[in-house]
């Protein structure tokens, strides 16, 4: 490991409260859960933080269950834990689709939905999904709760309004009775970050939302409009290829996104027989 | 800190946010869990924490303390995985083989090729072209 363990230093809080008070104490403090990013940059010395605030023991924040019609599930549920939640993959199961395609078995068992969110990273592959099910992200500090859509958690490229004090603890997915749809482009289907990353909700109010091709996930509003007011999947599809800002990276490039964007959309048309 | 490594209490002075493939490697001396990329891509590190494969290049030491850690020394040699591995050939440089098996050991009793593809799907082998590698499992 590129950076010093000995320069690093973990707090170790023994509940939430007790990690709220700490990081309301500490604003720099990094919360860590599964580490499956964090140890990505302390590995190659990248990661600028030597403070951390250990959330992985708080079994508190692994539940997932059902809350007022919604399901709810905590900011710690790995992506292998969302994989096995029946409630899960009854009411969301693209979520679970998302989880399956994070990584390899290795990864999922120790990545977290709150660190995938708090990451922010545009290619997070349940991110999509959270856009379309219009999650609401719980965030909580040592004095207040708040409940954020997720289509207004980020605020630009790794950047959200979550405050120095506060934690992500759970996130909460209304119900979903329209056709679901999930679609990830990547090299290969395991150990690949996402070139697309698609999630699409049919029904009379159409949600589209992608990753990937933007600074931060992104709905494709005026997809999701064009679809509601009876155009085709083909015009549709031209639409959300003008509609994302793709860019060339090391991945892809953003042609190649454009593209598969509209195809991806298309594939939903397809397969979902609208 | 206090660990638990193939059923054997160990005391390791480390900081808790040590690298567990370093103090498996270093502190504890066992050197068959392997260093790759150091990136969780590509499993060579894999052991398991309270019987799931993780990747030890991605686990602060502190998030093993209390958990029962199991790495390719603590098989003995002779597990019925072991045995396929050397019986079909399917280690050539051999980097890869112990997370392999460690990635493998948490199948199901008679797995099905695609159960075994998308439980070797986060370990990479740059050598045998991964068919060798499932035939042993399927045989093991």
């Amino acid at each position: 490991m590129r950076t010093a363990a000995a320069s690093l230093d973990l707090v170790r809080p023994r509940s939430v409260d007790d990690a709220l008070r700490s990081i309301a104490d500490d604003p720099s403090l990094a919360p860590i859960a599964g580490c499956t990013d964090v140890f990505v940059g302390l590995n190659a010395g990248t990661f600028a933080g030597t403070r951390f605030l250990d959330l992985w023991p708080l079994e508190e924040l692994r539940e997932i269950g059902i809350r007022n019609g919604a399901i709810s599930i905590g900011a710690l549920a790995t992506h292998t834990a969302i994989q096995e939640s029946p409630a899960v993959v009854s009411r969301v199961p693209i979520l679970a689709a998302a989880c399956r395609e994070i990584g390899g078995a290795q990864i999922q068992n120790r990545g977290t939905l709150g660190g995938n969110v708090a990451n922010g990273s545009p290619a997070g592959d349940t991110l999509p999904v959270l856009a379309v099910a219009e999650a609401v992200v719980v965030l909580r500090s040592a004095t207040q709760e708040r409940r954020i859509p997720f289509t207004s958690f980020f605020t630009g490229y790794r950047q959200t309004v979550r405050r120095p004090d506060e934690l992500i603890v759970a996130f909460e997915l209304p119900p979903l009775d329209q056709v679901q749809w999930f679609r990830k482009v990547g090299t290969r289907a395991a150990q690949a970050i996402s070139k697309v990353v698609m999630a699409v909700v049919g029904g009379e109010r159409p949600r589209v939302a992608v990753g990937s091709v933007a600074p931060t996930v992104i709905r494709c509003t005026r997809t999701e409009a064009a679809l509601a007011g009876g155009a085709t999947f083909d015009e549709a599809s031209r639409i959300v290829e003008s509609e994302v800002q793709p860019i060339d990276d090391l991945r892809s490039t953003a042609d190649y996104r454009r593209r598969v964007c509209g195809n991806l959309l298309r594939r939903f048309g397809t397969e979902t027989q609208r | 800190m206090r660990l638990r490594v193939n059923g054997r209490e160990m005391e390791v002075d480390a900081p808790p946010m040590t690298r567990l493939l370093d103090v498996l490697r270093i502190h504890c001396e066992l050197p068959g869990t392997k260093e790759g990329c150091g990136e969780g891509e590509c499993g060579a590190c894999t052991v398991l924490l309270d019987g799931e494969p993780v990747c030890a290049c991605l686990v602060p030491a502190a998030h093993a303390e209390s958990a029962e850690v199991t790495t390719i020394e603590g098989l003995g040699g002779e597990h019925p995985l072991q045995r396929a591995f050397a019986e079909h050939g399917a280690a050539q440089c051999g980097i890869c083989t112990p997370g392999m098996i460690m990635a493998a050991l948490a199948l199901p009793p008679s797995p099905t090729l695609d159960d075994v593809r998308v439980a070797l799907a986060g370990n990479i082998c740059r050598c045998t072209g991964y068919h060798a590698i499932y035939r042993a499992i399927l045989r093991a």
